[in-house]
């Protein structure tokens, strides 16, 4: 009997191979949706995490209450003890000093007169050290235009756009007119080593990347950092995590009234990144939500036409004495075998699709002429474990409601009315 | 005489509810069927014919009154006595044919063996031997749309046959076939009633299959008109 089940299974394109078709489609567009979104909402935390936010960031208390003014004169002092506590007390977290600053930069000719000016935003970041994964966080290399990576002391890279601006060429020296930790004015002659281009538009107007050892010369900052950002070693930023270690953090300074005290505070705490990751979770889980409902009524309806196109071979079954209750498990069975053959074949399609798009993204700098958020150029998918299940709940268990709703016509069907039936 | 009947009918009454009233399909039946008849209900539509055909096939219980069948009371039986019946004891003949489409001839007509979880062997042997009765060997591994109506109708018959049945019901075999077909078809119960004993009953109004019945049960308006027995033939 099963033999024969599978038989006309097989045989019956309209009742295997179509239907499988449809839920393999439903499945994969369900799977590369959330990927999709789950990618595009997390590449702007990330690309935010990377440049300014870290998952994690650790300053002062009175730092952290300016945050939005870069306020170096109230940075972190002994900046080196401070990391090395950090990375003992959260060794899953890599942990760096980054200093943010603002200043004019100013390009001398060859008698030393301004030859042009323009302000500009600054990032002290780790480049020359043993082992450092910064430049390789920020994509330094890839983003570079002109040039190279600073490789000694002294050297600079200047955004591309801004270069161009300034009519800067790797080679060409440039002056950092500041404001030390301590109010002064600071002046710092740097030689351009390069030129990038981050696809970020609000960094590609007007930034400069130094070493961080060069920016504490340059601002007068000796061992000290305007803030040490911790990043989780898998890559990807999770908010309970990182709020639960801040919490355990900050319960060691609890009692102190020291202004200087360090305090370390989550991505999701920091200015209103916090609105965006929540944004980002909400609209995440509703686009994939409607997604996967709207995707659950087309293969609930699938599943329910399947049946129904079934009635006079159901019939026949009936008529030649099979039972209600076995004509019903069978037909179940089978949209089991089509919702798993579906999902499994829907949920590869979809992650291969959604790695493409994680490996390669989709250009959209086009798009993104003028922004002024820190958003990324390239949206990349992300494939998350429950990308792996998510299909699922579409491909077989709408598929097999639509058809339990369907074969209950069979316990309702009056069987007076077979030969009528079977006669249309 | 008694231990050859198959069905006893008793004041068998059928209304079916229209609205707040009901219609009465059939009224006051009483027959008796013996085992090898070649019977038919004749009548125009809406003489209850089918409505009776589809009580003695377990397929609807009487309203009132009884309807014997192989000694069932069709009204008495559950859901699963009714399918149990149907399986083990009765074929069917549809007028559309109503084979499955994406089965072969053979696998059609293998369908209600496997109901009854005959062996393998067996079954193969008691589907061949049905398929030489109506004369379609050589379409074993054909499907339905390859056939002829008159084909299909004739493997509609060896799939009522094959378990040899005690009872076939056939309603309005013929309706969709032309006059050679039909009679071949006709032909081809007659043989398999003579030569396995088994109840043919018609629901039908097609003078073709009139002229072959031994036994012409008259329905008129829900009742028994006329219940002639043609010995001749």
């Amino acid at each position: 009997m099963i033999k024969f089940l599978i038989k006309g299974l097989i045989r019956d394109k309209s009742r295997s191979r179509l239907p499988i078709i449809v839920v393999t489609i439903g499945v994969a567009l369900t799977v590369l949706m959330h990927a999709y979104i789950t990618g595009f909402m997390g590449d702007t935390v990330e690309m935010n995490a990377k440049f300014t936010n870290g998952h994690v960031k650790v300053m002062t208390s009175a730092y952290a209450e300016n945050m939005s003014q870069l306020p170096n004169d109230l940075a972190l002092l002994e900046a080196g003890k401070h990391l090395e506590e950090l990375r003992r007390r959260y060794p899953d977290f890599e942990w760096t000093a980054r200093i943010q600053f603002g200043g004019l930069v100013d390009v001398p000719d060859s008698i030393g007169e301004t030859r042009s000016q323009g302000p500009a935003i600054g990032i002290g970041v780790d480049l020359l050290s043993a082992n450092t994964g910064e430049p390789e966080r920020l994509n330094l290399k890839k983003s570079l235009v002109k040039g190279n990576l600073p490789v000694r002391p002294g050297e600079i890279l200047l955004s591309d756009a801004f270069a161009t601006k300034l009519q800067v060429v790797p080679g060409d020296r440039i002056t950092l007119i500041g404001s030390t930790m301590n109010g002064s004015m600071a002046m710092h002659n740097f030689v351009v080593s390069g030129t990038v281009s981050f696809g970020i538009e609000l960094l590609d107007r007007g930034t400069l990347v130094a070493d961080v050892e060069d920016v504490r010369l340059a601002l007068d900052m000796p061992d000290a950092a305007g803030e040490l950002l911790g990043y989780s070693a898998g890559g990807f930023y999770d908010d309970d995590h990182t709020l639960a270690m801040a919490d355990d953090f900050n319960a060691s300074y609890k009692d102190s009234d020291d202004a200087y005290a360090p305090v370390m505070k989550g991505l999701s705490q920091q200015g209103n990144m916090g609105m965006y990751v929540q944004m980002s979770k909400v609209w995440s889980a509703y686009i994939s939500l409607v997604f996967v409902f709207a995707m659950s009524l087309v293969l609930w309806n699938a599943g329910l036409l399947g049946g129904l196109r079934r009635y006079g071979e159901i019939g026949i079954r009936l008529a030649m004495g099979e039972e209600k209750g076995h004509v019903y498990r069978t037909m179940i069975y089978e949209s089991v075998f089509i919702g798993l053959a579906g999902s499994l074949t829907g949920t590869a399609l979809g992650l291969f699709f959604a790695w493409l798009i994680q490996t390669y993204g989709i250009d959209i700098s086009g798009m993104m002429k003028g922004a002024s958020v820190m958003m990324p150029t390239t949206i990349r998918a992300r494939i998350t474990p429950m990308d792996f299940y998510l299909g699922f709940i579409p491909g077989l268990i709408s598929t097999v409601t639509g058809t339990m709703l369907s074969g209950i016509g069979i316990y309702k069907r009056q069987t007076a009315m077979l030969f009528k039936e079977l006669e249309a | 005489m008694e231990i050859n009947t198959m069905i006893t009918i008793r004041n068998l009454e059928k209304r079916f509810p229209v609205g707040k009233d009901e219609f009465i399909a059939l009224r006051d039946i009483n027959l008796v069927f013996g085992a090898g008849e070649f019977a038919g209900l004749i009548g125009p539509s809406g003489s209850g014919k089918t409505t009776l055909l589809n009580i003695l096939g377990s397929l609807d219980v009487p309203s009132s009154g009884e309807a014997v069948v192989l000694g069932y009371s069709i009204g008495n039986l559950n859901a699963k006595q009714a399918a149990k019946l149907r399986k083990e004891k009765l074929g069917f003949i549809f007028q559309s044919y109503n084979l499955l489409a994406v089965h072969t001839v053979f696998e059609n007509v293998e369908f209600p063996l496997l109901l009854l979880n005959i062996p393998k062997d067996e079954r193969n042997r008691m589907v061949m031997d049905a398929l030489e009765w109506v004369g379609l060997t050589g379409k074993v591994r054909s499907k339905p749309p390859q056939l002829s109506g008159g084909e299909c109708q004739r493997v509609a018959i060896a799939r009522a046959m094959v378990k040899k049945p005690s009872l076939v019901l056939a309603d309005e075999p013929t309706a969709n076939l032309d006059a050679a077909n039909s009679h071949h078809i006709l032909k081809t119960m007659e043989t398999l009633n003579r030569e396995l004993k088994t109840t043919f009953i018609f629901a039908t109004h097609d003078d073709k299959v009139i002229s072959y019945l031994r036994r012409k049960i008259f329905l008129l308006d829900g009742r028994v008109d006329k219940d002639e027995v043609i010995s001749a033939r």
